[in-house]
């Protein structure tokens, strides 16, 4: 019978979310669409774009938006919307796949010092604090660098950094549940550590690795914009937002300023999508994690707003 | 108290050591690269390939030796000389080049932290007294909007609309504050509220979380009972206590801040410490960068500690265990 529940639970679940998130969440609606349309225009860049990223077309250079190029055109006759949409690729697998990447990190290294805690704790801790004390911008420079300009060099860089940074997070969760009475049960009739790891740790940090992992995409985007922006992300021509608004750009953006305008719209816009849509999530997921009264605070606001007007028609 | 004192000391040592550790093995463990990059960008220039040969490169750099003395050396050198070495290139201390850039970013820095509380405190705290209206929601979009504009775009734009606008372009030279003070400031406002409008979102967010789980507190209902006013309540009694996290979260900041001046300086032009990185990680002059980075980053690990420590006198409630 329990068995039951749970099942009908866990089938209900991410159709209840959405539901939850539509009535509860107006702005993380609005971000959850930005999301989608990002991961959309990402995936289907090649039949959404209407020329090719890398197609000059000489004579109709520096154009603003037209009927034949909707968003106008660079300085060696680029679309420049074809280009967004390119871009949006890239800002896509950018941020899913160093998000990941950092969120296993993250997960690995604060697993590992909480749960054996003792002198490894202390080590990795210490480094935690190093690495954290170390700006992270001029880190990704030096190291990207060494090891060459390039999408894959840029979601390893970042993916690492922001990992062990996350790490922290993941520690304090996993120092909390360590001290239950279940993970103690578990150790005493002699549970295998990884099996303690695996059956009851890792389900009980599942929602806010969830959070971690929307909250990172937004700023790994941002990172790489910006690590781009100063010649040290993705090289030219490929059309990452960050790179466009930077190198032989910024001298026809004078002359044309809609080049200068597009690439940091569509960066903002999404930034802002994905925090919202992130935002939300956590609100929706594990209502530990917020300050105030959260949802129940407005619910109960509402109801009493309606109930004011069911009374006071007049009001 | 005392004992946590020694205790956050004793453990800022390995963090420090963590730090030289991996500014010394970042630039060090490709020995053979770099010589070779610097080889190849000798050849690439032209004529230079002569001054410099391999061996005469790997001598300066000192990576004739075994990694483990290389780092023996170079932190001795730090320790006992107060030297970081000297630019590849240019053959000038990498410390005196630092003294000459700190000062910008140092006043670029402070400006945009005090921007960021400027903006962040006031809306935050008015977010929380009227959370769920309309006020609050645009306060809390505005800050999700600090956020997810980035500022090198906001500069970009800052640049490019007014000279097509009103021919106004930022000044190219630096100013210093001790000959034009006001020209000065006048030079460093605008990158500091970029700069700052980045930091203002999180703050903000975070000073209307705080106000809010302290607004709940026994004492402030307390403080309602007894017939304050508002103002008396929030200033006085609400206020002090929600402050207490945000102060630390400079400490977090401030990475965020060098690394977001780097960007700044560049657009602007302004001769600091981020552009002295961006030109010597583009001219691969490896000391100057570990030099930065190194300094940097010792910094902030001790604002952290300083940080840390002031906790206890900002909330008596605090005890350290």
């Amino acid at each position: 019978m329990a068995k039951l529940t749970t099942e009908t639970k866990k089938q209900s679940k991410p159709v209840e979310l959405v539901k939850r998130m539509i009535m509860e969440q107006p702005m993380g609606t609005v971000g959850a669409i930005i999301t989608l349309i990002l991961l959309f225009t990402g995936i289907f860049a090649r039949w959404l774009a209407p020329y090719g990223m890398n197609d000059p077309h000489p004579l109709s250079a520096l154009q603003g938006p037209t009927l034949t190029y909707w968003l106008g055109t660079d300085n060696i006759g680029r679309d420049l919307l074809s280009r967004l949409i390119y871009g949006a690729r890239i800002s896509m697998i950018v941020g899913l796949i160093a998000s990941l990447l950092s969120v296993v990190i993250s997960v690995i290294l604060g697993i590992l010092s909480a749960y054996i805690g003792g002198a490894l704790d202390l080590i990795i801790q210490r480094f935690v604090d190093a690495v954290l004390s170390i700006p992270s911008l001029l880190l990704l420079m030096v190291v990207i660098s060494l090891i060459g300009t390039g999408m894959w060099q840029v979601i390893f860089c970042l993916g690492i950094s922001n990992g062990i940074g996350g790490s922290r997070m993941i520690r304090s969760l996993v120092i909390g549940i360590k001290s239950n009475l279940y993970v103690q049960a578990a150790v005493s009739v002699g549970a295998p550590t990884w099996k303690i790891l695996v059956q009851h740790i890792l389900p009980n940090i599942m929602a806010p690795i969830i959070i971690i992992f929307s909250m990172t995409v937004p700023s790994v985007i941002l990172a790489e914009a910006g690590l781009s922006f100063l010649g040290f992300g993705i090289p030219p021509p490929a059309p990452s937002w960050g790179g466009m608004l930077s190198g032989s750009a910024r001298t026809y953006m004078f002359k044309d300023p809609w080049m200068a305008l597009w690439p940091g719209l569509a960066l903002a816009i999404v930034v802002y999508g994905v925090n919202m849509f992130g935002d939300a999530l956590r609100d929706l997921l594990d209502p530990r994690l917020r300050g105030g009264a959260g949802r129940y605070g407005t619910i109960l606001k509402r109801r009493i707003s309606k109930t004011i007007t069911k009374e006071n028609p007049t009001e | 108290m005392r004992a946590y004192i020694l205790r956050r000391l004793l453990l800022t040592i390995p963090t420090v050591f963590f730090v030289t550790l991996i500014v010394f093995l970042l630039i060090r463990s490709i020995p053979g690269s770099i010589v070779d990059i610097m080889v190849n960008e000798q050849e690439s220039i032209g004529a230079q390939v002569t001054k410099l040969d391999k061996q005469a490169i790997e001598h300066s750099l000192g990576l004739d030796v075994p990694i483990y003395t290389q780092y023996g050396r170079w932190i001795s050198d730090i320790i006992v000389h107060g030297s970081l070495g000297t630019s590849l290139w240019d053959s000038i201390p990498v410390t005196e080049e630092i003294g000459a850039r700190w000062p910008v970013t140092f006043e670029l820095g402070i400006l945009a932290l005090i921007v960021t509380q400027v903006i962040a405190l006031p809306i935050g705290v008015y977010s929380a007294l009227r959370q769920n209206t309309w006020g609050d929601y645009l306060a809390r979009t505005f800050a999700i909007f600090c956020i997810a504009v980035p500022s090198f775009w906001l500069a970009t734009l800052v640049i490019v609309f007014p000279a097509l606008w009103w021919h106004y372009s930022p000044p190219i030279l630096l100013i210093p504050f001790d000959k034009d003070p006001i020209g000065n400031l006048k030079m460093f406002i605008i990158p500091a509220i970029i700069l700052g409008m980045s930091g203002a979102g999180g703050n903000m967010r975070i000073t209307r979380t705080m106000m809010l789980e302290v607004l709940r507190q026994d004492y402030i209902r307390t403080a309602w009972a007894k017939g304050l006013s508002e103002r008396i309540v929030v200033m006085r009694h609400a206020l002090k206590n929600a402050l207490i996290p945000v102060v630390t979260l400079i400490g977090y900041q401030l990475p965020v801040i060098v690394g977001g001046a780097v960007i700044i300086e560049d657009i602007f032009g302004l001769p600091g410490l981020g552009r002295l990185l961006t030109q010597a990680t583009e001219s691969r002059d490896y000391p100057i960068v570990s030099g930065v980075v190194l300094i940097t980053s010792i910094i902030i690990v001790f604002i952290n500690l300083f940080v840390d420590l002031s906790y206890g006198y900002l909330d008596p409630r605090v005890h350290y265990e």
